[in-house]
């Protein structure tokens, strides 16, 4: 029998090889949703040297630190602001924050509403896997009801936010939600919304089987990724209060889908002083409104 | 109306708060990120307004903890970058203080400092912070503080602290006090070929080779920065780094990233520090005082010298790193040391580690500025000792 042995990987130029292995167990989503931003930094076209990837901590805050662009790992929750910062200075980049659930929605959560009211252009990708990762497995503010954790060890009694829901609400030009098992559909869920400015929001739900799917009984990552495969259902147009996840009863499906894609006005600060913007930028809104 | 220049250039009569906008103006700052807090607030009312004539941008942030985040971000995307607050969000600020720390990304806070702890005396003065300004954030990291003691000197030491901050890769503050920033005085603005300006070192190779480690410092302890979007594929984290700037969490790589970071500023900490005397050469009671204080300690020693007590004034310009060094000198051959601050002894016991004796603290925990008189009792006490 004989041995192939690839020297490379079509996709290195894309990493920084030298610090792999990366950090993540076996059986995570991070991975797969760094591989499928990766070949989307890739197909955009924007030249890799206008891509700036910016993170807050946990687990899914270690990805811009593999990519090989120009990356930066901030502090706890405050990914938002600093990528903002990036994208006000140099307008040119085309600036992603790629973070967790608990990242973004609990310490950040602040900054994200605020980001979206705004429309700041920054494509946020928030990796959602129900708990604290790197810190063992605790509650956040996506765990579904019911749902064990090692700060619930009874079951979580706190109502979780349906992230795209809140996204939409608090104003994002683009809304998706896919898993890390929708790999094709989550690449172009990306480069939709690097085509897009403003803020977008792009959830991927993803298997974490060491900190939610062990103390759930889900099972190892195959039973993890099989429950998403089982229960996903793709509604782009599923109404945005449906969104919630219930993994407690097995016929509440988990809705997939690109919900929202409209236009608005793009946060610059500088827009007061500029002169008067072209009428057809509020158009699609005040249709909306005729239609509603 | 039309736009003003970059650099106000000519005489004016300002309020301490503007002349920091105006400082910082000058130094070529073209980002600010802030939230509304008294009394520094005029700062933030002050850029809304002259950012945007010189294309700059004026963000007001949801809070603190997004104001600095945010100056760090447009620091490493190239701006110069400036935030201003007071207490309270001084101490919100204070995470992402070690966050620029340890990415070793230049940019400038201003506080002005009011009666605290917590929500304190929103309208009046203190001097508390200047403890906080150096220990703030936790962990070991090296930071230099300015305190103005006049409106002009809020313009000087704001454009002063952004070169500090670019030569060093370091966060900068600018201590002011509530009498200082909310004091209207003539301000002398300079012409702006006349405005100190250091740049911020940059790579010396292009980008693509593979001769540039972001983190590897020169003989001065000091790396080149290179901004997003320039080519270099910089990775910058909070975490310890080595000289690529990739994570590396082991003893070995944080003693050595940490000490560099302290040396960096410790080793130039004598080209950094400034202090102003007055009647120090024949002085047998030397009053140390800093930012407003500073004016009622002169006024002080003045009555003093009338009625025959030699005495002088050293005021440090900037607190940290404080002149210790000058303090030892003093200190061997003066009688007394007097230090009169708006705080219950931050810098007295400052002091006391250069003069290795106990000195008088001349203390009030704020709400109004410190009257020349009970320092002038104090240096009176002083001399008869």
């Amino acid at each position: 029998m004989t041995t192939l042995m690839a020297e490379r990987h079509p996709s290195d130029p894309l990493f920084r090889a030298d610090r792999l292995p990366h950090i993540w167990c076996p059986g995570c989503g991070i991975g797969p949703a760094m591989h499928a931003y990766a070949q989307a930094l890739v197909e955009s076209g924007i030249p890799l040297d206008r891509h700036v990837c910016v993170s807050g901590i946990g687990c899914s805050g270690r990805v811009p630190g593999y990519l090989n662009i120009d990356s930066y790992h901030t502090t706890h929750g405050r990914a938002i602001p600093f990528a903002m910062a990036v994208a006000l200075v140099r307008p040119q980049l085309e600036v992603a924050v790629f973070s967790g659930d608990g990242d973004l929605f609990a310490i950040g959560g602040n900054h994200f509403i605020h980001a979206a009211r705004r429309n700041v252009d920054l494509n946020v990708i928030c990796i959602n896997n129900f708990n604290y990762g790197m810190t063992g497995g605790q509650v956040g503010p996506t765990t579904p009801m019911g749902a064990r954790a090692t700060t619930a060890p009874y079951g979580n009694y706190e109502q979780p936010f349906s992230l795209p829901y809140l996204a939409a609400a608090t104003g994002a030009v683009f809304v998706a939600r896919w898993t890390s098992l929708h790999l094709r559909q989550l690449k172009q869920a990306i480069l939709r919304a690097m085509k897009k400015r403003g803020l977008t929001f792009i959830e991927v739900l993803a298997p974490c089987p060491v900190g939610f799917g062990r103390p759930n009984e889900i099972g190892d990552a195959m039973e993890e990724m099989m429950l998403y495969r089982e229960r996903c259902v793709v509604d782009h147009g599923a109404p945005l209060a449906a969104l919630d996840i219930d993994l407690r009863q097995r016929d509440h499906p988990i809705v997939l889908g690109n919900f929202v894609d409209i236009e608005r006005p793009v946060f610059d600060p500088l827009a007061m002083r500029r002169p008067a913007p072209e009428v057809e930028d509020h158009a699609p809104l005040a249709r909306k409104e005729q239609e509603g | 109306m039309k736009d003003g220049p970059a650099v106000l250039e000519g005489q004016h009569f300002l309020l301490g708060d503007h002349a920091c906008a105006e400082g910082a103006l000058a130094a070529g700052c073209r980002f600010f990120a802030g939230y509304p807090i008294t009394p520094s607030t005029e700062i933030a009312e002050r850029l809304a307004h002259r950012l945007p004539e010189v294309g700059g941008i004026f963000v007001q942030m949801e809070d603190e903890l997004a104001s600095m985040a945010a100056i760090v971000g447009a620091s490493v995307a190239g701006a110069r970058a400036m935030t201003a607050t007071s207490g309270p969000g001084f101490s919100l600020m204070m995470e992402n203080v070690g966050l620029a720390a340890m990415m070793e990304v230049p940019c400038v806070v201003v506080n002005v400092q009011r009666g605290a702890p917590s929500t304190g005396l929103p309208t009046l003065v203190a001097q508390a912070d200047v403890m906080q300004a150096r220990w703030g954030s936790h962990g070991d990291y090296e930071i230099v503080a300015y305190a103005p003691a006049s409106p002009q000197e809020c313009f000087d030491l704001t454009v002063r602290a952004f070169n500090t901050a670019d030569q060093y890769r370091i966060p900068v503050f600018v201590l002011a006090d509530e009498v200082v920033g909310h004091m209207t005085e003539r301000v002398v603005i300079p012409p702006p070929d006349a405005i100190p300006k250091v740049e911020r070192k940059r790579p010396r190779t292009a980008p693509g080779g593979d001769g540039f480690l972001p983190f590897q410092a020169d003989d001065d302890l000091v790396p080149p920065m290179a901004h997003a979007g320039e080519g270099y594929r910089v990775h910058f984290t909070g975490l310890t780094h080595d000289e690529r700037g990739y994570p590396a969490t082991n003893a070995e790589a944080h003693d050595r990233l940490v000490r560099r970071l302290v040396e960096k500023v410790r080793r130039h900490a004598w080209r950094i520090e400034e202090y102003e005397e007055s009647q120090l050469e024949d002085a047998r009671v030397v009053v140390i005082a800093y930012g407003s204080t500073a004016r009622s300690a002169r006024r002080a020693v003045a009555v003093a010298r009338e009625e025959g007590i030699r005495a002088g004034l050293l005021r440090p310009i900037t607190l940290w790193p404080f002149p210790g060094e000058r303090v030892r000198r003093l200190a061997e051959r003066v009688g007394a040391v007097v230090v009169p601050e708006l705080n219950m002894g931050q810098i007295a016991r400052e002091v006391e580690r250069f003069t290795h004796r106990p000195v008088l603290g001349v203390n009030h925990a704020g709400g109004a500025m410190l009257p020349p008189e009970p320092i002038l009792d104090t240096i009176r006490e002083a001399a008869t000792r």
